[in-house]
């Protein structure tokens, strides 16, 4: 197959960034989206034009939310359910123009063509994204029993990979999709009930000041999740949140 | 070398309650005067920081990718094994011991496989109190379903993404500890070296990757964390940037390496089908519970196949070769995975393979008439899916094609009981070290391991090292030890990009990439030193990977400068190692003059095709020291005594 290339080049952080065009073929209809660009960046080097493209990725199978590129105006391209690496070249028509770009997001900066900087989530979950438990001195695992419902409806929240589709989907760059499903995740589980309004206030309150912007209710969130995590999660993100300024703070 | 094993005296079982009662400990005000560093934030060194963290110490943790929660841990399917017998079916802490030994071959250290077994509960008990959301059954408690080697049910998982769901746990953990200030996070960071002063490790130098520039950092003692190195073999299911350098600039420094042949090749991944190809992808073991694996019986239904003229359905069961049920009927299609994948690997020599040659089929037809579409969509939907997506067909329809590949190392960092190198204050975890496995790791027991070390063991253990470090002081990072590393490390680097750009200059059409390098030598490795080896083909992979390697310094291409971000750089430095790495592999399989787990010797078979182990001769552990660059390394044996268990011929029929 026969591709044009058109792809956001950006030397670093400051520097002022530029489509490039690049064609390429001889593409196999079998070959991986991030295959596909390996190829690229070995015709770059061998053909001395240019610096190879950095694009983040780490597992190849589509679960530790590394690779994320905007691909013909879609986070993770034009399939559905799937991250970057895991999008076929059989998915395009041959001679297809594919304009490349990195999540588009000021909470996201670019470090380097389509690499950008996601620590913001990392610092929205050290808000409060976790139950707090020390190692050892816990109680048997089956004397918590959790219903089967529950336990699934968690398990579908705790499949978000972070890899930021949301926040780049989003006109508003909100992250009420990933903070949602954190919650939700924990406030689905007995053993996240104890922690769960201090929770919910402190990772919201983080999510604003780092500068995420608030919900569009269009989930477009929801439509890219590479994992499919619902928008009913914003909805149990704005129970726990509303409930939780009625609530007795744990602090009194 | 020493390689005293520092295995607490006593009955097995009461090993590791004598080392805890008589260990030494740090008192809370002094565990903050103490700085530790871990490399690697997957399941052991995460595990490892966060509890180190809470128990006061001062953490600084590091990772190749922008976040902590992204380290191939995460990529784990199919489940955690814990002797927890909550199926009521006869598990208990001395079975899982059993099984692992067994699993293993013979060939691991038996008192710190039986810790393992005997900490195995409290892990699940811990993640579950973190909000894990393992399987349960709809009384509320926890589900559990069988893997590979064992004839309980005894793997708790969560969907076919237990890796994640743990990890995701322990970063949780890790994360309450950075918010709370007793760890520091130092993402997109590349261990470069290991400092030693005064003989104890003291601190490392880093890669910097998205500024290039080298930092270093002090520390009273470092746990590497860092996994394995199966990404020698270039296709593997490991990640991109799963790597073996850390392990190997330590071993560099002194730290001995054990048993690097033991390669796991994992039976299920989805098979090989272009030279672009950049990764293999696991299937996940857990399929084996309700697939069946077959090839066509007769020689032309398969050359029907491959040549597209039948299809998989069209051949009737009396016509199906279940080639596991038929050679192993009491394991079946559960059989430990160095089994399956000679199995698989001898119907497709002898002819019977589909797809391209070199992949057999696993069905679940059986299991959707037995169980209804639904129950399989519910237990391996999320893995159904990832088939299909990268194979374009539908595996509720069609069986799935697969083959063996690369997918874990059991080989690593010499480790004593307490998790400590041959270098004093050096430790190393999960699957960075080599200590619990043997010759082959079971299903489900890398998550245990990882979690183990960095929950139960490391926390113990590493205290009873710094407990005499407290009159030390601060380690400064401004010591000429780690002026000398630094510089070391920048000439290294240099030296790539330099002789690079020269030649450029004298040859430019002459030039390769480090990738056409590190494929040409995973393509060495994997034909000569893979699924089967003998004296002849090892020989050969020694010569060549050598031959290979003259001729990366010879026309590598690495573009790009020092001070940027350079993911070409960063692979340069990374297979420079494994040129040295692979030589080690090659030396230590020539010199195991017998089969046992993952490592096949063809001249030590049974006449039915299965390992023929040489107990009066091998029954160690072979520790290498690195002799300098080009030399061959020496070698010391650690013998492996069998105090409580019975030898025996491993046996899954």
């Amino acid at each position: 197959m026969r591709f044009t290339l058109h792809i956001w080049r950006q030397e670093n952080a400051r520097a002022k960034g530029h489509f490039e065009t690049y064609p390429i073929d001889n593409i196999s209809a079998e070959c991986s989206f991030l295959e596909m660009l390996d190829i690229l960046n070995e015709r770059l080097i061998n053909d001395r034009i240019a610096h190879p493209v950095c694009f983040d990725n780490d597992c190849r199978e589509g679960i530790c939310g590394m690779c994320g590129l905007y691909i013909n105006g879609r986070p993770h391209g034009n399939d559905d359910g799937i991250t970057t690496c895991q999008l076929h070249m059989r998915k395009f028509n041959d001679g297809d123009d594919i304009w490349i770009e990195p999540w588009r997001a000021k909470v996201f900066p670019i470090i380097r063509d389509l690499v950008v900087d996601r620590s913001a989530f990392d610092k929205i979950i050290q808000a409060g994204g976790y139950i707090s438990t020390t190692t050892g001195g816990v109680p048997d695992a089956n004397t918590i029993p959790i219903p089967k419902h529950n336990a699934d409806m968690a398990m579908d929240a705790a499949s978000c990979i972070g890899c930021g589709a949301c926040v780049a989907a989003c006109k508003n760059a909100s992250a009420m999709l990933f903070v949602g499903a954190k919650i939700s995740h924990l406030a689905l589980l007995p053993q996240g009930q104890i922690e769960a309004a201090d929770r919910v206030k402190n990772m919201v309150a983080k999510m604003d000041e780092l500068g995420f912007g608030s919900c569009t209710n269009t989930y477009a969130c929801e439509a890219e999740c590479p994992k499919l995590i619902k928008r009913q999660n914003i909805s149990r993100l704005n129970r726990q949140w509303l409930g939780s300024l009625f609530g007795r703070d744990r602090k009194e | 070398m020493n390689l005293d094993s520092k295995i607490p005296a006593g009955p097995l079982a009461e090993k590791w309650t004598n080392y805890k009662a008589s260990q030494k400990l740090v008192n809370p005000a002094n565990k903050r005067k103490l700085d530790i560093i871990v490399v690697g934030t997957g399941l052991a060194g995460a595990s490892a920081a966060a509890s180190l963290g809470a128990m006061g110490f001062n953490v600084d943790i590091f990772c190749i990718q922008d976040s902590p929660r992204r380290a191939h841990s995460i990529a784990a399917q199919g489940g955690i094994n814990a002797a927890k017998n909550y199926q009521n079916d006869g598990d208990s802490v001395e079975r899982l011991f059993r099984d692992t030994i067994k699993g293993g071959d013979y060939r691991a250290r038996e008192a710190n496989v039986y810790r393992l077994a005997e900490v195995s509960g409290a892990i699940i008990d811990q993640c579950v109190a973190q909000g894990v959301p393992f399987a349960r059954d709809y009384g509320g408690l926890l589900d559990n379903r069988s893997f590979g080697g064992a004839q309980v049910s005894r793997t708790f998982y969560a969907k076919g993404q237990t890796g994640q769901q743990l990890l995701l746990g322990a970063y949780g953990a890790l994360s309450r500890e950075i918010a709370r200030g007793t760890v520091h996070f130092h993402e997109r960071r590349e261990m470069m070296d290991l400092v030693l002063v005064d003989g104890r490790a003291r601190g490392i130098i880093v890669r910097n990757l998205v500024t290039g520039d080298l930092e270093r950092y002090a520390a009273h003692a470092v746990v590497l964390a860092t996994g394995g190195y199966g990404n020698l073999y270039y296709l593997s299911t490991n990640a991109m940037n799963s790597n073996g350098s850390a392990a190997w600039v330590c071993h560099r420094k002194g730290a001995a390496f054990a048993n690097p042949c033991y390669v796991q090749i994992h039976p299920t991944c989805i098979p090989v089908h272009g030279d672009y190809q950049s990764k293999l992808t696991l299937m996940s073991e857990s399929l084996r519970n309700d697939g069946r694996i077959w090839v066509p019986k007769k020689k032309e239904d398969a050359e029907a196949i491959r040549t597209g003229k039948l299809k998989p359905t069209d051949i009737s069961e009396a016509n199906r070769d279940y080639y596991l049920e038929r050679r192993y009927p009491a394991f079946g299609n559960l059989v430990p995975r160095d089994v399956a994948s000679r199995a698989a690997k001898e119907r497709c020599d002898a002819g019977y393979g589909v797809g391209t040659g070199y992949a057999v089929y696993l069905d679940f037809a059986d299991a959707i008439r037995r169980l209804g579409r639904d129950t399989i969509e519910e237990k391996y939907g999320n893995l159904f899916q990832m088939y299909q997506k990268i194979t374009d067909e539908n595996p509720y329809e069609t069986p799935m094609m697969i083959y063996p590949a690369i997918h874990y190392t059991m080989g690593g960092l010499w480790v004593d009981y307490e998790l400590q190198t041959t270098i004093p204050g050096l430790f190393a975890a999960g699957e960075a070290n080599f200590s619990d496995h043997g010759a082959n790791r079971l299903g489900a027991s890398a998550l245990m391991q990882g979690l183990a070390d960095g929950y139960f063991v490391l926390p113990y253990t590493l205290q009873n090292y710094l407990a005499d470090q407290i009159n030390v002081g601060k380690i400064s990072s401004t010591a000429p030890e780690f002026d000398a590393a630094e510089e070391a490390v920048r000439q290294r680097i240099e030296n790539l990009l330099k002789n690079a750009a020269l030649r450029q200059a004298q040859e430019p059409s002459n030039m390769q990439t480090v990738d056409h390098f590190h494929k040409a030598l995973g393509k060495i490795m994997w034909e000569y030193c893979g699924m089967a080896r003998n004296t002849e083909s090892l020989t050969k992979a020694k010569q060549l990977v050598a031959e290979l390697e003259d001729e990366f310094w010879k026309s590598v291409y690495v573009p790009g400068a020092v001070n940027e971000m350079n993911p070409e750089l960063e692979k340069a430095c990374r297979l420079e190692d494994y040129f040295e790495l692979a030589q080690l592999v090659i030396a230590d399989a020539l010199h195991r003059e017998e089969s046992c787990g993952g490592h096949f010797r063809t001249e030590h078979q049974t006449a039915d095709g299965e390992t023929l182990r040489d107990d009066e001769h091998f029954m160690y552990v072979a520790a290498w020291e690195y002799q300098g660059h080009g030399q061959p390394e020496t070698m010391e044996k650690e013998p492996l005594n069998y105090e409580h268990i019975q030898i025996a011929t491993r046996n899954y029929k």
